[in-house]
């Protein structure tokens, strides 16, 4: 037993130098305000992975904008990551402000926080229209399967036959946010579980790196309204139903590759230079395989079980900034002389009109 | 081949002819191919130097219903919608019946041989046209026959009132964009048209068309939609977001094929402007917001219905403080039914757009040349004062041709409004409150997504935030915001465009009106000046009301509010804002989803001095 004093290893920690990034950044300057979620709520523990896959990529906060709809998870981007500007927009229209956003200046980097009632429920339109245009967003779905601000109503996600107490039984189906995601051409599709920190975090950082949209559906366990065991978006069972696809890890371009002894290794190279190395499990999982993620994704509803990883990844579409083929420039950093025809281009269509 | 043929004696064959005075109305089918037609005599007349105006009557449907084109000419310049037809083609075998019945005593009717003509009438000249016989003797290519047969009629006014025939093709090859074959088979038509007229068609001496100059010189000859498009591009345009609906998809359109030629970026060959068309509305006005907030001019362009669908967002930008543009060319009610036709019905629904306390800046142009400028001062107040900002049109203005003068250029500074850059902050040393009113006219200072300073962030929520952007749900917070937004307002009053005033010495009675009901509201005033009754008539150009509206309704002794709609809108505004002028203000409102005549506003405000309201 240590007979160290609580106050003499404050006194060392504080004589270390703090821990700092590559932009010579601590970590605490990546953090936001307070919680005012639910003690235990997994929404929290995405936030502090978002906030270590920042820091540990050296992001400049300046450059990332955080957007939400409406919701527990959508409260969340207040926080992380402090020095970014946030936009807490309207209930399941977080994508079309992330479209504009993205349209009016390309260089910055855009998360968009989104819960399962604000992407499945009511914004099931623009989430697919956003996907479809291969938005270059990173689209979190904070998932709970359960109506947490307006005190525990179902939402689209909500397993067929389970109960809440003031709801009764759910009879309908589910709708699955990584199946809709794929069948409506998503160039990133990850799932995983909040308590799963390093796989979360290196999926964040491929997130990241990923050129197009990366939509990340995050199990996300409700500790007031949907904690039950049998909830297939509860602690209990993503602790006992999770089936890894592959052990993740994430290898920005400014770092070397260095993994342990991986056997069945894949690497997969991302956009920006990073690449992110999976080890094959069970079953072997090709993720540039869209069948394939069909596939897992249909046995993941088949058998109840939360198989998580990178099960799609396609790094060849066009995004739709690409698409719209705008100047390199950010058209908000444009001047004004570019931002409007010149005299004679004016007087050109003047003439048509004469 | 008929022979023909006049079959009724001229009624007046004494009176001076209306030289360039008169108007003329084409049914047609919808999806015949009569706006080429139609087009192509619009242009034609215009390029001759008659003051002119071309109203497109159609219906909400691709092929087969009833189309109505009316052409006024106007050689002293009034270019409101006639009531009267002098001039009627009939192409259309459904209407025909009416379409005859319409006309004014003495006029004309050309029509179509192979229509069921019933039930002549003894005042009217009828000129039947063998449209069939023609059609197949014009060296047409048989398949493309239906898509000339139109041309027919061309040639036969043509021949019939003085058009002349090089101006047809000048506007064929206008039309075409110079394609030469197709401008050729359709003047080939149009040709056969005149032979067959010069030589069958005994002349009307009733109406004729003569060149004419003083008007039409240096001018243009537009819709509202291409210019409000065109004002946009000119006005820093980012991103236009849209989704089709009848009035507005012509103005979104317009955009994009402007964009190429306007805004493309000389040194390397990019675009500097996004048109995305959105999923729903819902989504194109999200678009707005995004970019608008990120520091880009974004807007999108609807009618009614699209409103309903933003209303959310509406309140969201007026509570968030982000500037957006949204363009209304409004259309008739709800859902399907009379979409294609013109109302000015969306006054309040803009005006009061969202949910909480909100009141929008709205803007009224009234010609095409207006709806240019405030294609740019749109986005200088939107951002002037970190708000969202309506533009109303409406169908006979978005989507009709006008006169214009040309458009002018300036390369003035874009108006940015308050925003705090890196620089900015480091002097500040970070201390800038989101929402704080430094300087007294309720207009905080924003900083844009991406500024490099580690202070420049804040948090944009809808409501419940403090003068620092946290979340706040203190009443006082609140309370104090919600005072700042009044003060924004008064300060909206004094930004947005003055209404533009005639005042007419010893008048007493005054008109307000606004919007493309301009020209109806001119000729009613030169149609009362005339029987000595004399107006004042202010246009308003925006919502908030300044100064100026109150000392007009002081000045006069009644005020008529005219307006296209059935509620009095626009009346219903002023007399709450006016209350204690409430009284002077009579409404003219009137929705039948036709651009409003001078002669209602006439015999409204005639009706109203018989029974001494006045």
């Amino acid at each position: 037993m240590s007979t160290r004093t609580r106050t003499e290893g404050a006194a060392k920690r504080a004589a270390r130098p703090a821990k700092t990034n590559r932009i010579g950044l601590e970590k605490t300057s990546y953090r936001g305000r307070p919680s005012t979620l639910c003690k235990g709520c997994g929404h929290d523990s995405i936030s502090q992975r978002i906030v270590n896959a920042a820091w540990e990529m050296g992001l400049d906060q300046t450059q990332v904008v955080k957007l939400s709809g409406i919701g527990c998870s959508s409260k969340t981007p207040a926080y992380y990551l402090g020095w970014s500007h946030g936009f807490n927009s309207l209930h399941g229209r977080m994508p079309s402000v992330a479209t504009g956003a993205i349209v009016a200046n390309s260089s910055l980097e855009v998360i968009g926080v989104s819960g399962d009632g604000d992407t499945a429920s009511i914004g099931i339109g623009q989430f697919k229209h956003a996907v479809r245009r291969n938005l270059p967003l990173i689209y979190i779905v904070e998932n709970n399967g359960v109506y947490g601000l307006t005190k525990g109503q179902f939402s689209a996600t909500a397993d067929e036959g389970q109960f809440l107490k003031y709801q009764g039984v759910n009879d309908l189906p589910p709708l699955d946010i990584c199946m809709e995601a794929l069948t409506a051409n998503a160039t990133f599709i990850a799932r995983s579980f909040a308590g799963d920190m390093k796989q979360l975090e290196a999926l964040l950082k491929a997130a990241i790196n990923h050129r197009g949209i990366a939509v990340l559906d995050i199990v996300s366990p409700c500790v007031t309204f949907n904690n039950h065991d049998t909830s297939t978006k509860s602690y209990g069972f993503g602790r006992a139903n999770e089936i890894r696809l592959h052990d993740l890890n994430f290898v920005p371009e400014f770092e070397e590759i260095e993994i342990e002894d991986y056997e069945d290794e894949v690497e997969v190279e991302l956009h920006d230079g990073g690449s992110i190395v999976l080890k094959k499990i069970d079953p072997d999982h090709d993720p540039k395989d869209r069948t394939a993620a069909y596939n897992v994704i249909q046995q993941s509803l088949d058998e109840k079980k939360l198989i998580t990883g990178l099960l799609y990844i396609n790094e060849e579409e066009p995004t739709l900034t690409e698409l719209l083929n705008l100047t390199d420039t950010p058209l908000t950093h444009l001047p004004d002389e570019k931002l409007r025809p010149s005299r004679e281009a004016l007087e050109g269509v003047m003439a048509t009109l004469a | 081949m008929s022979v023909a043929v006049r079959e009724a004696p001229i009624v007046k064959p004494d009176a001076p002819a209306a030289v360039n005075d008169f108007a003329i109305n084409v049914a047609t089918a919808n999806g015949s191919g009569s706006q080429t037609s139609n087009g192509v005599l619009l242009r034609a007349l215009f390029k001759m130097g008659i003051p002119i105006n071309g109203k497109n009557l159609f219906p909400s449907n691709i092929q087969g219903l009833p189309t109505w084109y009316i052409i006024r000419l106007s050689k002293d310049g009034f270019l409101a919608r006639r009531e009267m037809t002098d001039v009627q083609v009939c192409m259309n075998g459904r209407t025909v019946a009416e379409d005859m019945e319409r006309v004014a005593p003495g006029g004309i009717v050309l029509y179509d041989d192979s229509l069921p003509v019933a039930n002549r009438r003894k005042d009217v000249t009828y000129y039947p046209m063998p449209v069939k016989d023609l059609v197949k003797d014009a060296k047409v290519p048989r398949a493309l026959r239906d898509y000339v047969a139109n041309m027919v009629y061309v040639g036969v006014l043509a021949e019939l009132l003085g058009i002349e025939p090089a101006e047809i093709e000048a506007a064929l090859l206008h039309h075409f964009e110079g394609k030469e074959k197709a401008a050729g088979l359709n003047m080939e038509m149009v040709q056969h048209a005149i032979d067959w007229a010069s030589q069958n068609v005994v002349q009307h001496e009733g109406y004729r068309i003569e060149r004419m100059t003083g008007f039409n010189e240096g001018k243009i000859l537009v819709d509202g939609n291409t210019a409000g498009a065109l004002g946009a591009l000119a006005g820093g345009l980012s991103l236009a977001s849209w989704y089709p609906i009848t009035p507005s998809s012509s103005m979104a359109e317009a955009v994009e094929k402007y964009a190429p030629a306007l805004r493309t970026d000389p040194d390397t060959g990019k675009a500097t402007v996004a048109v995305i068309q959105a999923e729903d509305e819902l989504a194109a006005i999200g678009m707005v917001v995004g970019a608008g907030w990120t520091g880009a001019r974004a807007m999108t362009c609807t009618s009614g219905p699209g409103i309903s669908l933003m209303s959310e967002f509406a309140g969201l930008a007026y509570f968030a403080e982000v500037p957006a543009v949204i363009w209304d060319i409004q259309r008739m009610g709800p859902s399907t039914g009379l979409p294609t036709r013109t109302s000015q019905g969306d006054i309040l629904a803009a005006y009061y757009c969202g949910h909480g306390d909100t009141k929008h800046v709205v803007l009224f142009p009234a010609d095409p040349a207006e709806c240019f400028e405030f294609g740019r001062t749109a986005f200088d107040l939107a951002e002037a004062l970190q708000t969202l900002v309506f533009v109303l049109s409406d169908l006979d203005l978005g989507m009709n041709s006008h006169i214009s003068e040309p458009f002018e250029y300036t390369d003035a500074p874009f108006k940015r409004g308050k925003v705090l850059s890196a620089e900015d902050l480091e002097e500040r040393q970070g201390s800038w409150g989101r929402y704080m009113d430094v300087d007294g006219d309720g207009v905080a200072y924003r900083t844009l997504p991406g500024t490099r300073h580690n202070m420049a962030a804040y948090f944009t929520r809808g409501t419940g935030h403090n003068e620092y952007g946290y979340y706040s749900e203190r009443p006082e917070d609140w309370e104090q915001n919600l005072e700042r937004l009044k003060r924004k307002f008064e300060t909206a009053r004094q930004l947005a465009p003055r209404p533009v005033l005639d005042e007419v010495e010893g008048a007493q009675i005054g008109i307000i009106s606004l919007g493309s009901n301009h020209d109806g509201v001119e000729e009613a005033r030169a149609r009362l000046e005339a029987t000595m009754v004399s107006t004042n008539y202010l246009r308003l150009r925006a919502l908030p009301i300044d100064d100026s509206v109150r000392t007009f309704i002081d000045q006069n002794t009644t005020v008529f509010v005219v307006e296209a709609n059935s509620d009095g809108q626009l009346h219903t505004v002023l007399t709450t804002e006016e209350p204690a002028q409430a009284l002077k203000l009579v409404s003219l409102a009137k929705c039948d989803g036709l651009p409003l005549s001078a002669r209602y506003i006439v015999e409204e405000i005639q009706l109203a001095m018989e029974e001494e309201l006045i």
